[in-house]
């Protein structure tokens, strides 16, 4: 993927790429640490349709979102051969009872066999956390099981 | 005591009134500068009602308002910047520098007032406003555009081009000769060259100078440092406006960062001050006179502009919409302007119609700037339709 980085003299930096479709997808990072979402507009990429202030948690949420799929897919081509085995990712939404308290805490894999193999937060994977990993609002479980196992796990995670 | 008691009053009438008038413009969405003018021009002498009792006060803080808008304009830019701007952009700079500098001077030169004048004249309908035209195209969210990359480089060069000028100007001001005129080009730029350097090599200790934790202790420091250097500046003939640039390349990074954020209130409050101080100066009956030229002038400025972002953007391969919002983003002229004319009539080397043209010339632009920002999209689509109609 070709990311082009522009300077924007005293502004900050912008980056983006060209999608497929033939937009302008980017952020432009300012000199303060504030983020804005770009889209260009179809018919005249050099400008922006929307230019979409996010701050550091936003953004953060906006990329778990964007790339937790990609591992999920991966994860499930791998596990592709084995039958009854699925590959999903459940969100951990701020205010759950196990927003800031460990993934040991949750006690997924004893209450539903279901492990837990990744966690995607603001953009990074985080792989095979370990019991003592805390979790927090926001974060993509990366979850593994049997298709009754996960949608046990989803209620543990909503629940308690 | 009593005088102090009127001085206050009205000094807070001022400052209130400035209130309330920055808060109607940004809420039509024009820039205050050309209300600020107008405040100015209807309590100076000649105007509605003339105060007095804050000349001292006003003139100072003018000055301090002055040296701020530098500084800050400075500390906006890291000596990278200044450097690869330079680069990219110095044709189109220089082709902005000859379209939007020779109406000016011809206009001085028709009116009579000499080369001096011609020179002031130039460089008030060169400079874009960077102040007005970074508002814009922060509030029509343009700044991830393809073009705005190409504007903010013309804006660069032409600041740079400013730390070169304002030394000429000062020089010939002073009243010396084209010996002298050459000279102060030198040195200007000589100066100019070792402050880069200094930056870029050497910008962290500038800035450790300067830099405490103490936002208290931090802010003495960095308004102290510029006072001082612009002094200094001032007192070695070089203009005390480019000292503080100068200072404000050489101040880099993080706290770069800290003293805009600090200052930048205090730019605002003192920047109004200088240009109510300006139209305080200006007798607003001397206007009518030269009110055809700075309608010329804003005419012809404004499609010289618009040929300068034109010819920035196709450079780098940017479509026609896309040029025709470069074009019409570098419109607005406002501070710098009247900075220069300030400092022309000031010095006292040029006629006094050349303080009520430019209060005519920067009401026009900095009012059509944003407003020629926000329409050109339309107007280019029609004309667009209107050069190409559709076989029926």
């Amino acid at each position: 993927m070709n990311v082009e980085v522009t300077p924007l003299p005293g502004l900050g930096t912008r980056q983006d790429f060209v999608s497929r479709g033939g937009r302008r997808i980017g952020v432009i990072t300012y000199r303060d640490g504030r983020m804005e979402m770009i889209v260009s507009k179809q018919d005249d990429t050099d400008s922006c349709v929307a230019s979409i202030p996010l701050t550091v948690e936003e953004s953060a949420t906006l990329a778990t979102l964007l790339g937790a799929p990609q591992l999920v897919t991966q994860l499930e081509e791998q596990n592709r051969d084995i039958s009854g085995i699925t590959t999903r990712q459940l969100p951990l939404a701020p205010g759950s009872p196990y927003d800031g308290r460990t993934l040991g805490d949750t006690a997924l894999r004893t209450r539903t066999a279901v492990s837990v193999v990744a966690v995607v937060r603001g953009g990074t994977a985080h792989p095979s956390p370990r019991p003592d990993f805390r979790l927090s609002g926001g974060d993509m479980l990366v979850t593994v099981g049997t298709a009754d196992g996960l949608g046990k796990a989803v209620e543990v995670l909503e629940t308690g | 005591m009593h005088d102090t008691a009127i001085s206050l009053i009205e000094l807070g009438a001022v400052f209130f009134g400035l209130g309330l008038l920055g808060r109607l413009a940004w809420k039509i969405g024009i820039s205050p500068i050309p209300l600020y003018l107008l405040g100015g021009l209807a309590f100076g002498s000649g105007g509605l009602i003339p105060l007095h009792g804050i000349d001292e006060f006003a003139s100072l803080a003018g000055e301090i308002g002055v040296i701020l808008l530098l500084l800050l304009l400075g500390l906006e830019y890291s000596a990278n910047e200044l450097v690869t701007g330079m680069r990219r952009a110095w044709l189109a700079g220089l082709l902005d520098l000859v379209l939007n500098a020779l109406p000016g001077a011809a206009v001085a030169l028709l009116l009579g007032w000499g080369p001096v004048g011609a020179i002031a004249m130039a460089g008030v309908t060169y400079i874009s406003s960077s102040g007005i035209i970074a508002k814009v195209l922060g509030d029509l969210g343009r700044l991830g555009n393809r073009e705005t990359p190409v504007v903010l480089s013309i804006l660069v060069f032409e600041d740079l081009a400013m730390a070169v000028y304002l030394p000429i100007l000062t020089a010939l001001l002073a009243g010396a000769t084209l010996m002298g005129g050459l000279t102060a080009v030198g040195v200007s730029l000589i100066v100019i060259t070792i402050v880069l350097v200094i930056a870029l090599k050497f910008g962290r200790y500038v800035s450790m100078l300067v830099d405490s934790p103490e936002p208290e202790v931090f802010l003495l420091r960095v308004l102290g440092a510029a006072l001082l250097v612009a002094g200094v500046a001032s007192q070695l003939q070089v203009s005390a406006a480019v000292g503080a640039f100068l200072l404000g390349i050489a101040i880099s990074g993080s706290t770069a960062e800290n003293a805009t954020k600090l200052l930048e209130p205090l730019r605002d409050l003192f920047a109004a001050m200088f240009f109510v101080v300006f139209g305080l100066n200006t007798n607003p009956t001397t206007i009518p006179p030269v009110l055809g030229w700075a309608v010329a002038l804003a005419f012809v400025t404004t499609l010289t502009k618009v040929a300068t972002g034109w010819f920035a953007a196709r450079q780098q391969g940017i479509g026609r919409m896309g040029r025709a919002r470069a074009g019409a983003a570098l419109v607005a002229r406002g501070e710098f302007s009247i900075v220069i004319a300030g400092l022309a009539v000031a010095a006292g080397a040029v006629e006094d119609e050349l303080a009520a043209l430019a209060t005519a010339y920067v009401l026009l632009m900095a009012v059509l700037g944003p407003v020629a920002a926000r329409v050109v999209e339309p107007v280019a689509r029609g004309l667009q339709r209107k050069l190409q109609p559709r076989p029926a």
